[in-house]
């Protein structure tokens, strides 16, 4: 698709599902086995110093595809190549010196560092587990160079504390360091700034632009369109285990084309008192994803359903009135 | 009912805990506002700046470990001046409050109707039948439908438990709703039904509001008015307008320069450094170490909160200039 000659991460139809537990009782009742599809057909690509955003709501299975990605859980169809290697099927073994590549940014660095450790033990921990880094020394200068890397200078001053001696904003980046030490080609960063006060988010998401900048790819899930309209190259909007609208970022937010998108953008408040447009709200929330509506699973909410929609289950395609030919949805009316 | 009298107002509020070590944390430095009839007031700002111990100490909530200074005017009359005897009869009854994460403290084995009867009758407000009948009411009011009276929290989903939540606090209808951050936890679709929800009770009931909340865009939807507070301070006040376009306190300008607009191109500025720890006395402006505009008063003298223009007030050294220079004008 994209003219590079094969991208970092290509995430082609992948399929996961999880089994509804149905307990002794159901089994014993027959109740019938219940599947949520948490993702259903997703495709995309993330690049390299390319920030690709997984934008929507939850239970639109964003977090979903990101542990695919990490095959922290089975995909049941799809492919997810990385560097053009296919992940899914390999072994805990084969894909060992992989995760080494692939490296994840939790939400909430107040749960995610060991407050046992120090950030010196943190960070080494990588290198230890992939029995990476070398002698002691060489070791100790690569946690150096991961701390100044992710923001944290001089590293003398952080790498003897402890997490309950640092900020949220110095956690996300200890956390951080401790995937660049292993000098990974992909981040995924799930909701890396919504455990974080406003005025530190803006530094550690000026630091993954920096990195993106410097070549990495990442690939990041959030709820928040505002700050993947200023951080993202591309936004994927997911809705009940699909893409339903992507495309330059900048573009999927200025001008919308899937009916859901709309009014996702409609109702996000913005800074300015005065610049307040009408929201569109919908009504209800996302359908539970064991029952997936018929046709366009966004029909039963969609202020502009007609009744093709029912039946048609929209590709994603161009849309007409968009400007970039990259920005798609999945929507008859487009 | 005259729209100029406030109906609540906090004067000069403190609070210090006692720490552990025997030191005491000033978490509220003298915190004074009013709000009227029907207004919604955003307060805004870090964690830890002390906004949600502002809230509980108006609705006499704080732990043991707490001791509060300062007046709570309610109907003229000072409701913390006798203490838990003088606020008990007011709480919730006259001013109530959505709790963060109240959607997730219902009782997971009480019906939710019997839940909201609950306040009716320990307040004597309701009771029996005529307290169920209410409960339908209130439930309708926030978009429930009656029927749903007997169910488990469980059966709700988080939109309709926060929904609830503030059913509950409703329930003895109160003049004003102190709601701590309630839609951090929930989507965004979810939280414009919520907003656009208490934008209308305020409307229909007359109701006061004040929102507490880390989300200056979500102030700017809501809210006439916003306090900004910093270090247990209010440090700029007034019209939500005038303080987005007008700011008169570097902090505001900067957390607005931190907040990612969706449609905004300019470019997104975290503020350096961490709010001061508040057990220990500061010396000059709090926010100095941090502030980019800072000159020679700043690291010595604590700044006066003044008022900039009508109902716009700020505390910052750069407005004792202008004023002064105003007055010898």
């Amino acid at each position: 698709m994209s003219a590079e000659p094969t991208p970092l991460l290509e995430v082609e139809d992948l399929i996961t599902r999880y089994p509804v537990p149905r307990g002794v009782a159901g089994v014993i009742a027959r109740h019938p086995r219940l599947t949520v599809h948490a993702v259903e057909g997703v495709s995309f690509t993330v690049g390299r110093g390319e920030l690709v955003a997984l934008v929507g709501e939850s239970g639109c299975g964003k977090t979903t595809t990101a542990q695919s990605v990490i095959r922290m859980v089975d995909n049941e169809a799809g492919s997810i190549r990385f560097r053009g290697r296919e992940l899914t099927g390999l072994s805990a073994r084969a894909l060992r010196p992989l995760r080494r590549e692939i490296q994840m940014i939790y939400q909430d660095p107040y749960e995610s560092l060991d407050p046992r450790f120090s950030v010196r033990d943190t960070i080494e921990e990588p290198l230890l587990i992939h029995g990476v880094g070398g002698s002691n020394d060489e070791r100790e200068a690569k946690v150096r160079e991961a701390l100044e890397r992710a923001g944290l200078t001089p590293a003398e001053l952080f790498i003897d504390r402890y997490p309950h001696e640092l900020s949220g904003g110095q956690r996300q980046r200890v956390a951080i360091a401790s995937s660049l030490v292993l000098d990974p080609k992909l981040l995924v960063a799930d909701e890396p700034v919504s455990m974080l006060d406003v005025s530190v988010r803006a530094g550690i998401l000026g630091l993954l632009d920096r990195l993106r900048q410097e070549g990495m790819g990442i690939l990041m899930i959030t709820h928040d369109l505002s700050t993947a309209s200023h951080f993202a190259d591309r936004i994927c909007v997911m809705y009940l285990g699909r893409i339903v609208e992507d495309g330059p970022a900048k573009e999927v937010v200025r001008n919308p084309q899937h009916p859901y998108t709309k009014a996702l953008i409609s109702v996000v408040p913005k800074r300015d008192p005065r610049e307040q447009t009408e929201p569109q709200v919908l009504q209800g929330e996302t359908p539970n994803p064991v029952f997936i509506p018929s046709g366009c699973r966004f029909h039963p909410r969609c202020p502009v359903a007609r009744d093709e929609c029912l039946s048609v289950d929209p590709e994603l395609r161009r849309a007409k009135a968009a400007e970039s030919p990259e920005h798609r949805a999945a929507c008859v009316l487009v | 009912m005259t729209d100029r009298r406030p109906v609540i107002a906090v004067e000069d509020m403190h609070v210090w805990f006692d720490l552990a070590d025997g030191a005491e944390l000033h978490a509220v430095q003298g915190v004074t506002f009013e709000l009227r009839p029907g207004e919604r007031m955003g307060l805004v700002g870090e964690s830890g700046c002390g906004k949600t111990t502002t809230i509980l100490a108006m609705m006499g909530l704080l732990p043991s470990s707490a001791s509060v200074s300062g007046r709570v005017i309610l109907d003229g009359e000072d409701i913390m001046e006798r203490g838990e005897s003088s606020v008990a009869p007011h709480r919730w009854c006259d001013i109530s409050m959505v709790f963060q994460g109240a959607m997730n403290a219902f009782n997971p084995v009480k019906r939710i109707g019997d839940q909201i009867v609950e306040p009716m009758e320990m307040h004597g407000t309701a009771s029996g039948s005529s307290a169920r009948a209410q409960v339908r009411d209130l439930l309708e009011l926030v978009g429930i439908s009656g029927d749903r009276a007997s169910r488990y929290p469980h059966e709700f989903s988080g939109g309709m438990r926060q929904r609830a939540a503030i059913a509950l606090a409703l329930a003895c209808q109160p003049k004003v709703l102190l709601a701590d951050e309630p839609t951090t936890a929930l989507d965004v679709m979810v939280q414009a039904q919520i907003l656009d929800l208490l934008v209308r009770l305020t409307r229909d009931l007359g109701l006061s509001m004040i929102l507490v909340t880390h989300d200056l865009p979500v102030v700017a939807q809501v809210c006439d008015r916003a306090a900004v507070m910093y270090a247990g301070e209010i440090v700029e006040m007034g019209q939500m307008s005038d303080i987005y376009h007008e700011p008169r306190h570097p902090y505001t300008r900067m957390l607005f320069a931190a907040t990612p607009d969706l449609l905004g191109d300019d470019e997104v500025q975290s503020i350096a450094g961490v709010p001061p720890r508040l057990d220990r006395d500061l010396i000059g402006c709090p926010f100095a170490p941090r502030c980019d505009s800072t000159f020679a008063p700043c690291t010595v003298d604590h700044p006066r909160s003044l008022q900039v223009e009508t109902g716009h007030t700020a505390m910052c050294h750069l407005n004792d200039r202008l004023v002064v220079g105003a007055a010898g004008a």
